[in-house]
């Protein structure tokens, strides 16, 4: 696939990956590039295979074909102690925050940082509080998880994925679950750090307002295949019958809002028979 | 009939590729074990858990287990007016048998299902891909140490089991039935051989407390991570752990006592 991204500045390159779950075949031969110091969006259709994109860069699934290097590191190819060392390096936000239950919040965004450096308590303490006064919970530091809002526990992983001051963040669904307010200092976050320390960012989302007003550079993936990319002007004015139809949300079109089902007449049907 | 032998081979083909998933999982676990016990910070916590919350259902369980066998014991032994050995029945029965398998099992029940159900929630709420992702190794942060935790608590937890039995005895024996305290505890100390009692019951529980450390974490690592399935594997633990146990104290018993 044609990308007009340069290879010295590209941080992850997908070549020909192929994956099935199954019978189902989730990502059918594509290609893609995630270049440096930006902020890409992945958008498409729930189910389309988003969250898997993200866990396939990051080594947790395997890819039936294709290469994902990552860092110019081909990703699946590593040792257990090569791979760990590059995640240390990979934030990733969890749709579901995946915040540790055990722990409370303050020590959940202190973990990694516990695990990893060699930093002293009290400098350790001050980073935690620096990540939790940028999404607006320090006041929430002695919550346990299962006392947090689901927007609040995203943040609060938000929080995490960037104690280590990583080289790239993948966000699933950041802004999911967020009130105007909170939504706009989100959007301002990612684009700080991403201005700021360069940090490379990758968004999935399927809030178009906010990423068209944040991504430099947008792929569209539905039905396994990548149906569109461009920057956000390109996409907005795409000419791609799928582009346009995910992006105006209609609900007729090629990319179809159900599930694969047999005819829902037949279906009403049958069970009335 | 096909459709039998399908499902049949299925089966086995399914077993075989859980016991190798499970074996690959115990090598990884065994081999972050000398981390844990450089920083034991994590296995301290698991001690309490694992180990000292068992505390209570372990001693009541115990008592009354002691206190049966010294009224059965008693109405057995004094037939042949041989009441006076009532301390090395009892102490025997405990040391060798009822003390491991039952504290064993008691065990599973108690500590080893809430293990499984732990760490399929950790799963399922994906608390362990997000570990992996962070690059903390989740065999490393969580298995090792409940692994390590549960190995520990068991022949302690066994030896306050048959300590507390041997306690519940005497009280039916000696202070309601009226055998002589002397004879009690002279007769246990004279007929137990620790060697063969006191090592034996020991060497059950180690490996007693190893399989249901194993079980019981990996069936919850194995769980499919919904509602279901980690109900599922609580169930599992609980009842693979009672086959194991059983088995394996049929093997260990022939292996040390029997001339099989
Ligand atoms: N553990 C699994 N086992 C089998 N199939 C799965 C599993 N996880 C996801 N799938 C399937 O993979 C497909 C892609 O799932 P994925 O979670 O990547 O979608 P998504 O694009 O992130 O959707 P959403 O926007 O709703 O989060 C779905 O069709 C789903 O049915
Ligand atoms: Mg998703």
């Amino acid at each position: 696939m044609a990308t007009n991204v340069d290879l010295d500045t590209e941080i992850v390159s997908i070549q020909n990956l192929s994956f099935s779950r199954g019978d189902k075949k989730i990502f059918n031969d594509i290609s893609l590039s995630i270049p440096r110091g930006k902020i890409t969006a992945i958008m498409g259709p729930s189910g389309t295979g988003k969250t898997t994109l993200l866990k396939l860069i990051g080594g947790q699934l395997y890819p039936d074909k294709g290469s994902i290097k990552v860092d110019k590191k081909n990703v699946h190819q590593l040792k257990r102690s090569e791979l760990y060392t590059l995640r240390k390096r990979m934030g990733m936000l969890f749709q579901s925050g995946a915040l540790l239950t055990d722990l409370n919040v303050f020590e959940n965004v202190a973990l990694p940082l516990k695990e990893h450096t060699a930093l002293s308590d009290s400098m350790i303490r001050s980073l935690v509080i620096t990540k939790l006064q940028a999404v607006g919970l320090r006041g929430a530091r002695n919550l346990k998880p299962n006392e947090l809002s689901g927007g609040m526990a995203r943040r609060i992983a938000l929080a995490r994925a960037i104690a280590l001051d990583p080289m790239m963040v993948m966000y699933d669904e950041p802004f999911t679950g967020q009130d105007p307010i909170s939504l706009g200092v989100l959007v301002k976050l990612i684009k700080d750090l991403n201005s700021a320390l360069g940090l490379t960012s990758v968004i999935v989302s399927h809030d178009i307002d906010e990423t068209l007003r944040i991504a430099d550079y947008i792929y569209v993936l539905s039905g396994g295949k990548i149906v569109g990319h461009g920057s956000p002007e390109q996409i907005k004015n795409s000419d791609s019958k799928w582009v346009q139809q995910f992006m105006n949300g209609h609900a007729d079109g090629p990319v179809h809002f159900h599930y694969p089902a047999n005819d829902y007449h037949e279906d009403l049907f049958e069970t009335q028979q | 009939m096909m459709h039998f032998f399908q499902r049949l081979g299925n089966t086995t083909l399914a077993s075989f590729a859980k016991l190798g998933r499970s074996s690959f999982f115990l090598t990884h676990v065994l081999s972050a074990i000398p981390a844990t016990i450089i920083h034991p910070r994590l296995l301290i916590n698991q001690l309490y858990s694992v180990g000292v919350l068992s505390f209570l259902i372990i001693t009541i369980s115990g008592l009354f287990v002691g206190m049966v066998l010294g009224l059965q014991g008693f109405y057995i032994l004094s037939d042949f007016g041989a009441e006076e050995t009532l301390g090395i029945m009892v102490a025997a029965s405990l040391v060798r048998e009822l003390g491991p398998v039952v504290a064993a099992l008691l065990f599973a029940g108690r500590a080893g299902s809430a293990l499984t159900a732990e760490i399929g929630l950790m799963k399922a709420t994906e608390q362990l891909s997000g570990m992996e992702m962070m690059a903390i190794d989740p065999i490393k942060r969580i298995m090792a140490p409940r692994f390590l935790a549960g190995f520990i608590s068991m022949p302690l937890l066994t030896a306050l089991f048959s300590s507390i039995g041997v306690m519940g005895g005497h009280i039916v024996g000696v202070g309601i039935l009226g055998v002589d305290d002397g004879s009690y505890w002279s007769q246990m100390q004279a007929g137990l051989d620790f060697q063969d009692d006191i090592i034996n019951g020991v060497i059950k529980s180690i490996v007693f407390g190893f399989a249901i450390s194993w079980i019981s974490l990996f069936e919850g690592y194995d769980a499919i991570p919904t509602s279901e399935g980690v109900s599922r594997a609580t169930t599992r633990t609980v009842v693979n752990s009672a086959f194991t146990i059983l088995g394996l104290d049929f093997i260990l018993t022939a292996l040390m006592f029997g001339d099989i």
